[in-house]
């Protein structure tokens, strides 16, 4: 006796919907674009916010003390606090600092995060665009990013902040590569670039361990070289704070400093968001092909829970990472990168190649 | 100052007999003669034109073998008006120590530098200009090292006045 | 041959060449003295050419306080005071250097108690200062946990110090004649549960840390310290250890209770940063170990040999003692004209001062990361180097 059936879930964006009321509606239409906007920029905001606090609570929690308790209930203001105490910091210029790039390089930054932050599928419903080359956009605007950093450095007119705008130059086009190709072994296994129906095809089980061990490999592999992207502790050398007190962002201070702090969090979300969408299924239950009453329990729990817990656990293992290692030198990072990591994806790339072709699913 | 604020067991001008280290130098005549000052440990003093040969011999020949410069620095005798140089040499073979003090005049002190023999020379005797004003000669980089290089006057000699410093008063009781 | 006195302007003069190999300039970036990696107020000139270091000139006086000034001017008693301020984390050896010059210029003969607590105290000191070193070394190379785990098991030792000598860091506890005051009656207890605390915490050190492999990629075969240049440079204590010269001062030339008890010391064989690294963790352990022999067996007597109100009068002449802190041989130079109760002049021969300038040494060639691994296993105390 079937009581549970297994739901298939029909994705609408924003854009979407906005799409199929323009002829009618303008205003309603347009009234769906603002919302997507509105929501967005709330998203960013609250989630910039939880993300602090949760990484203070994290890193302090390893390190055998307890982190912010005063500000809120065991410190949950302290972010807000924080936030205020930036925004009404005094906006200092360094003297001989091109003024027009050092004003426009943490804009480029945040530009950046919400370009991405518009083509990933939170859940079913909250999407804003979905775009039918989601996965070459994305590789596309994180570009504009690392040209925030760049310019930071440079218009800062301080050799510290540019030998930490070069390290970052260097580190993010190199670990680039690496990030793309392992986001190609999702593609390959998904056969679209669009990132719902990346998810789609993740119904009969996530690619992560359906996609045999190409699936895993590139999993690790996506995972380490977006810390690189990320700047993020063993790869954190361009704000390397024993080194370059500050790196790119030394010069920064009040809210265009938050403007990088915040594009640094939200970039991490990316980042999680993006390996939960591609290899842990987005938000697509946890489904095993063939297992229908497994799988209508599965359906259950909303999708949208489902994806904010694969972000949820790959952000603390991002943190996690961050405060257990040391950092890499630069040229020990490039090695990493050229000699290790970019060999290493495309032979798996290949493998990803081979489990397709002869349709070597695990649990078909 | 009575005798009963000095505390017991304080000898008084006992001078150390000479050691076999002492004696070797003596022996090689390169103008070193025992130390006139009481010193704990083998000493020996050295006009200020020796100075280089003795040190040199001391640390290239293998009988000695003084491998290591272990302090080297000034004392302002004012009342004689010399400084006197000491340098500390230490053997890790050998494990002695020895005393080579030099007195140049106050007026104008010059002393050649042993940064050749060790390269912690080069530092200790920026320490020493920069304090007392002993000029070495020969020295590869000779500047200011705690103060800054457009201080006047050199802070470690008795005669040293600015006028900040601070001087303890008598109290009047 | 002439003197000629240059200036720092001078020094970072980049001469105007009309052309180099790779049309790459060579230029000077300033590291300090406000920097989060040159623990205390150090400042290092880099002469960098991309990022390869050609040149490292330190700039000091930072924090000079003219203390060899001041201890013309003051007696033996208050000098020891000043002492403590010079190298903070080893401030009860610092202090027993001066009393030990001060007990053989006057002859004045120790009893057990006093050498037994004072090597106690010592080695105690030596084990907290090389947490706080390898918390640091973590906190610079940029694994940040460390530095609090150091910190946290720091304190444990730090009680102790607050409970018996009454301050945390700048102890002023061993005096001439002895020590300021008698031991607590918790001492002893407290003495061993921190040392059964320690011991696996050392382990716990070396499990988070030292097997790390971006730690060994940072520190193996990094700034290299020959030893025949170790000595000529002057460098004593662990470095020196490291590059492969056994010389221990508490082994060579005992002072203390050093003779009574059984340790190893720890000698490294390449010279580079790992076996920086490693010479402290060990020695870490072997602190450990004397602490644990000597700990029960404190004899009874009394704490203080030199009557206070008495004044302290050295004989005239010239005394050096020197004693090996946890960064190296501390030495001090009393010269004294036996009639008053001041040195004529007091010089302190500082292990950091030393030790500060192989840091142009191992650096050349290096970058800019290496460097900052290179000070940080050299261990400064930046107070020490300026005194």
């Amino acid at each position: 006796m079937r009581l549970l059936v297994q739901k298939t879930f029909e994705a609408v964006t924003f854009s979407d919907r906005a799409n199929a009321l323009l002829s009618d509606n303008f205003w309603l239409a347009a009234g769906f674009i603002l919302l997507a906007l509105i929501t967005t920029v709330a998203f960013i905001s609250i989630l910039g916010l939880s993300l602090v606090y949760v990484e203070r609570k994290i890193a302090a929690h390893f390190q055998c003390r307890l982190g912010p308790m005063r500000v809120g209930w065991h410190g949950i203001l302290q972010t807000i606090a924080d936030a205020i105490k930036l925004l009404l910091k005094e906006d200092i210029v360094p003297e001989r600092a091109d003024r027009i790039l050092f004003f426009m390089a943490p804009v480029l930054a945040i530009l950046a995060t919400v370009l991405a932050l518009m083509v990933i599928p939170l859940s079913p419903s909250l999407q804003v665009v979905d775009l039918n080359i989601g996965i070459v956009f994305i590789a596309a605007v994180s570009g504009i990013g690392v040209l925030g950093i760049l310019l930071g450095g440079w218009s800062s007119n301080n050799k510290w902040s540019l030998l930490g705008a070069m390290r970052a130059g260097a580190q993010f086009v190199s670990y680039e590569i690496s990030v793309t190709l392992s986001l190609l072994v999702a593609v390959l296994f998904a056969g679209s670039l669009q990132l719902s129906e990346i998810v789609q095809s993740q119904a009969a089980g996530w690619w992560i361990w359906r996609g045999h061990a190409a699936g895993l490999v590139a999993f690790i592999i996506f995972c380490i070289a977006s810390t690189a992207e990320l700047n993020r502790t063993p790869f954190d050398l361009p704000e390397a704070e024993s080194e370059l007190t500050g790196g790119f962002h030394t010069e920064y201070s009040g809210l265009r400093f938050s403007f990088f702090f915040l594009s640094e969090f939200i970039n991490m979300f990316i980042v999680a968001a993006l390996a939960a969408t591609l290899f842990l299924g987005g938000w697509m239950p946890f489904h095993i092909g063939g297992l229908d009453s497994f799988n209508a329990v599965m359906d259950l729990i909303p999708p949208g829970l489902w994806f904010a817990g694969k972000t949820a656990f790959i952000i603390f293992l991002i943190m996690w990472v961050r405060w257990t290692f040391p950092r890499l030198r630069v040229d020990q990072l490039m090695r990493l990168e050229w000699k290790f990591l970019l060999p290493l994806s495309f032979a798996n790339l290949i493998l990803a190649a081979c489990v397709i072709l002869t349709e070597a699913y695990f649990f078909a | 100052m009575s005798t009963s604020d000095i505390i017991p067991g304080t000898p008084v001008n006992e001078p150390l007999p000479q050691s076999e280290l002492v004696k070797s130098i003596l022996a090689l005549d390169l103008r070193a003669a025992p130390y006139e000052g009481n010193a704990d440990c083998p000493a020996v003093q050295v006009p200020v034109d020796g100075l280089l040969k003795l040190l040199t011999k001391l640390r290239r020949d293998p009988e000695f073998n003084f491998d290591m410069l272990s302090s080297h620095t000034a004392v302002d005798r004012l009342e004689q008006n010399v400084f006197e140089l000491v340098y500390y040499l230490y053997s890790l073979t050998k494990q002695k120590r020895l005393l080579v003090s030099v007195l140049i005049p106050r007026d104008n002190p010059v002393a050649p530098t042993c940064s050749g023999i060790w390269k912690i020379a080069e530092w200790q005797e920026r320490e020493v200009y920069d304090l007392f004003g002993v000029c070495y000669d020969g020295h590869p980089d000779l500047r200011r090292v705690f103060l800054e290089d457009d201080w006047q006057g050199f802070p470690l000699r008795k005669d040293y006045h600015d006028d900040f410093m601070l001087t303890r008063e008598p109290i009047e009781s | 041959m002439s003197v000629t006195i240059t200036s720092l302007s001078e020094r970072i003069r980049i001469p105007e060449t009309a052309d180099s190999p790779l049309d790459t300039q060579e230029y000077f970036i300033n590291m300090g003295p406000q920097h989060p990696a040159t623990h205390g107020v150090l400042r290092l000139m880099l002469k960098l050419n991309g990022e390869t270091v050609q040149e490292v000139i330190p700039v000091l006086g930072y924090i000079h306080r003219g203390i060899e000034k001041i201890g013309e001017s003051v007696n033996y008693r208050q000098f020891v005071h000043l002492t403590d301020r010079m190298d903070y984390l080893s401030a009860m050896m610092n202090n027993w250097v001066v009393a030990m010059v001060v007990e053989k210029a006057t002859k004045t003969e120790l009893n057990d108690r006093i050498q037994y607590v004072r090597t106690i105290l010592a080695e105690l000191e030596r084990i907290q200062s090389h947490m706080l070193w390898w918390g640091v070394l973590g906190m610079d190379l940029g694994a940040f946990t460390p530095f609090l785990y150091g910190f946290r098991d720091r304190e444990i030792i730090t009680d102790i110090f607050e409970e018996t000598v009454g301050c945390r860091l700048t102890m002023n506890f061993i005096q001439p004649g002895g020590l300021m005051a008698d031991i607590h009656p918790n001492f002893v207890k407290r003495v061993k549960e921190a040392m059964t605390y320690v011991k696996p915490k050392i382990d716990e050190y070396e499990e988070l840390l030292s097997g790390n492999v971006i730690l060994q990629e940072r520190t193996r075969n990094i700034g290299i310290l020959p030893a025949d240049e170790a000595i000529s440079l002057g460098v004593t204590g662990p470095p020196l250890r490291a590059s492969g010269v056994p010389y221990d001062l508490r082994k060579v030339e005992p002072y203390g209770v050093y003779d009574k008890v059984e340790f190893r010391t720890a000698v490294g064989t390449v010279g580079d940063c790992w076996d920086r690294y490693w010479v402290r963790v060990e020695e870490m352990r072997q602190s450990v170990k004397i602490v644990e022999q000597l700990i029960d067996n404190i004899p009874e007597g009394k704490t203080m040999l030199m009557k206070p109100a008495k004044k302290i009068i050295i004989p005239k002449g010239v005394f050096y003692s020197n004693l090996e802190t946890a960064r190296g041989i501390l030495g001090i130079l009393i010269a004294s004209d036996g009639v008053s109760d001041k040195p004529v002049r007091i010089h302190m021969r500082s292990p950091n001062y030393n030790n500060l300038w192989a840091v142009d040494r191992i650096s050349r060639g290096s970058r800019v990361g290496d460097l900052v691994a290179n000070v940080s296993s050299l261990d400064l105390v930046v107070p020490d180097i300026d005194r």
